[in-house]
């Protein structure tokens, strides 16, 4: 009886360290964003979060340049994206850019023997390319880079390729009788479910219908099944895990589909799908002629964009850290003038907006208020390629309109809903907890 | 209230925990006892500040009615009363009813000399409300992890917290609650269709014995557990299902703050492999 009740024991407590082998300790830091008892909350381990704070602290900015002197393509050859910076600013957005992206290789990783202006070598096509895909994000996409931007390092973080990109996968190919199902394999791609393990083709490439849900309270119609659900919840497990959140920071479960009961987060998750979509299809995907199998997938796509690749487990790139302000001649495709008419054409527009601290939503919801009329053309003046947001954001794939657009940026994204459950009053989010946790310069 | 013919040697002194003769009395067929006193006294009371919240709030629709926890910001710390205060002095009520009753089961046991297990399975009811309201909100650091009452609110908590994890069916204790809850279903189906059965013969037979039920379940399944054995096995499973549904809830946050898919790794970093 004795052995039995030692042997009992032994054996329990084996049991009950196994169950508790990847466990944590509390308290874990925990963050509200929904009404209270709505149990809308991001749950971070403090080890972890400290290590990913550490992790996504950006460098040093290179001293200002001096302003004046000649313009660079006045002085150097075949400068297409970059001509308009005087020759300054010009070699400290390349010595910038070569410790984002190169440091180990150096200026030669895309300017080789023939010359600095020679484009014989895919990585200078690339790059040329790149740098137009971040001035093009940080002019047209703010809705979701808001003005805290993107620079190479977003992504890049000291390595010629960042360390989280995608191509499109075949799957593991193993022999089996059944079909391939494109899923039921432990992906990390999908936060290690079983769901699809690339729902980024579809996606991020494609232009699949994310929405799933009927638009009806009735199944009238909708044809959209179970298995295409799992597609989409693969992706939103992507989303998830990029940006070191689960499902509430945007959703209130109760209705992942209506706009009137998500966070103002989904607003901006909406348009980042269409923004990672269109840096996949007009920037990435085309530059698979000169990029050599190296950067290609098993199909020969080349390594692309998702959540991850910039927000690499923060809900902010770098924790909203705003590295962009120090690099104003990638804010923008260059006008005539450089730097200095781009800066020009940001103190007309928003002279409220400057404070870089303001956070991304709060600078959205001062948005409405803004627009004076002498600001308008202004506006348009510094977004010269009109295929833009605002078009995007009149969305065909969400005709109904009942829930059709999600709240743009003119809408009050607070706006109480109609009547509904939870009572209005009780749908409030309170903003504060969002914007955790804070950036490092705040901290 | 009329007493059954055999009830009345079962009404005997003595038996209590608290309170001595004071209250030990019966009203009509229900023993009274301090902690049936406590009982009422608690229930009464969170019942009448639920209506009352109910009333201090922006509807009467049964199914939307909410009382909701305080917000994270009020820690461990009470909050004002229309801020979640409300909430906290209701789960004192309800975890006061919920012992009292508890303890009223235990004083009428020792009355009739039988063994505690109806309070012991009880019990784990309790374990796991307390671990929802008081244990893990503890654990987490503040009162708001406690869910809502309400009926729409609380399955609203319950979806968003699920949620919180990815997907809470990777979740291995809510796997085991999960199974308990499903075998315990399926075994009171199975005992009480048999007893329906036995106790309901064809026209002109005599009710079935307990040999009838052995040998159903043997030409059945192979194997019988017997009249007592299903009763035990019952309060096996339910107690499990209760039990694992505490744990399931008290890892997810304190132990475990990333999706419960993740955690399953460990499994495929076994050496093993």
């Amino acid at each position: 009886m004795k052995t039995l009740k030692r042997n009992g024991l032994t054996l329990a407590a084996l049991g009950m360290s196994a169950f508790l082998i990847g466990c944590e300790m509390p308290p874990p830091e925990v963050t509200q964003n929904g009404y209270r008892g709505l149990a809308m909350h991001q749950n971070y381990n403090p080890r972890l979060l400290q290590q990913s704070l550490d992790e996504n602290v950006p460098p040093e900015a290179i001293p200002a340049p001096a302003p004046g002197g000649p313009l660079a393509k006045d002085l150097y050859k075949n400068v297409q994206v970059l001509g308009e910076l005087t020759v300054t600013e010009f070699n400290r957005l390349m010595v910038a850019m070569t410790t984002w992206v190169s440091p180990e290789q150096g200026c030669y990783y895309c300017h080789v023997n023939e010359g600095f202006e020679y484009d014989g070598i895919y990585t200078k096509v690339t790059s040329r390319r790149m740098l137009q895909m971040t001035q093009d994000t940080n002019a047209n996409w703010k809705d979701h880079v808001a003005d805290t931007g993107v620079t190479c390092y977003t992504c890049h973080r000291g390595q010629p390729v960042p360390a989280e990109v995608w191509v499109s996968d075949p799957g593991p190919g193993q022999p089996s009788a059944m079909a391939p199902t494109g899923q039921n394999i432990a992906a990390a791609s999908v936060a290690y479910s079983s769901l699809p393990y690339d729902p980024f083709t579809p996606f991020l490439s494609q232009d699949n219908d994310v929405r799933v849900i009927g638009d009806t309270v009735l199944p009238e119609g909708n044809r959209r099944s179970i298995k295409q659900a799992e597609w989409t919840y693969g992706l939103m497990m992507h989303m998830s895990d990029a940006l070191g959140v689960n499902c509430t920071y945007c959703h209130n479960s109760r209705s992942f589909m209506s706009w009137d009961q998500s966070t103002p987060q989904r607003t901006t998750a909406w348009y980042a799908i269409r923004h990672v979509r269109e840096m996949n299809n007009d920037y990435v995907t085309p530059l698979g002629e000169v990029l050599p199998a190296s950067r290609k997938g098993p199909l020969g796509d080349p390594y692309k964009i998702y959540c991850a690749t910039c927000h690499q487990g923060a809900y902010k790139p770098l924790y909203g850290a705003p590295m962009l302000k120090d690099y104003p001649s990638l804010s923008a495709p260059l006008p005539e003038g450089g730097t200095a008419a781009l800066k020009a054409q940001s103190e007309a527009q928003a002279p409220a907006a400057a404070e870089e601290e303001a956070p991304a939503q709060q600078a959205k919801a001062e948005q409405p208020a803004a627009p004076a009329p002498a600001a308008a053309p202004a506006e348009e003046e510094a977004a010269p390629e009109p295929q833009a947001a605002a078009p995007e954001a009149a969305p065909a794939e969400e005709a109904a309109p009942a829930q059709a657009a999600p709240p743009a940026p003119q809408q009050q994204p607070m706006q109480p809903p109609p009547l509904r459950y939870p009572p209005p009053g009780m749908m409030q989010y309170p903003p504060a907890p969002l914007q955790y946790p804070p950036p490092p310069a705040n901290r | 209230m009329a007493m059954l013919s055999f009830e009345k040697k079962y009404r005997v002194r003595g038996g209590t925990l608290l309170g001595g003769d004071l209250f030990d009395f019966w009203v009509g067929p229900f023993y009274v006892g301090f902690f049936g006193v406590s009982t009422v006294f608690f229930a009464t009371l969170g019942t009448l500040l639920i209506i009352w919240g109910a009333a201090m709030g922006p509807t009467w629709n049964i199914w939307q009615i909410n009382i909701a926890p305080p917000d994270l910001s009020y820690g461990l710390g009470f909050a004002p009363l229309m801020e979640g205060g409300l909430w906290q002095i209701i789960t004192i009520c309800a975890i006061g009813a919920f012992v009292s009753w508890a303890l009223r089961q235990v004083e009428i046991s020792r009355k009739l000399g039988m063994g505690l297990h109806v309070p012991f399975a009880f019990s784990f009811a309790i374990l796991a409300y307390v671990t929802l309201v008081v244990i893990r909100p503890i654990l987490l650091g503040a009162w708001g992890h406690g869910f809502p009452y309400g009926i729409f609110s609380h399955l609203d908590w319950v979806s968003n917290v699920g949620y919180q994890f990815l997907h809470f069916h990777y979740n291995p204790a809510h796997m085991l609650a999960i199974t308990f809850f499903f075998t315990n279903a399926l075994a009171l189906a199975l005992h009480g269709s048999l007893i329906l059965a036995m106790t309901n013969p064809q026209e002109g037979e005599p009710v079935k014995t307990g040999e009838h039920e052995n040998t159903f379940f043997r030409d059945f399944v192979g194997y019988s557990i017997g009249a007592l054995g299903i009763h035990r096995l019952g309060l096996f499973l339910a107690i499990n299902a209760a039990f694992w549904s505490a744990v399931c809830i008290v890892i997810s946050g304190p132990f475990w703050t990333r999706g419960w898919p993740e955690w399953w790794n460990w499994w495929l970093e076994l050496p093993l492999w």
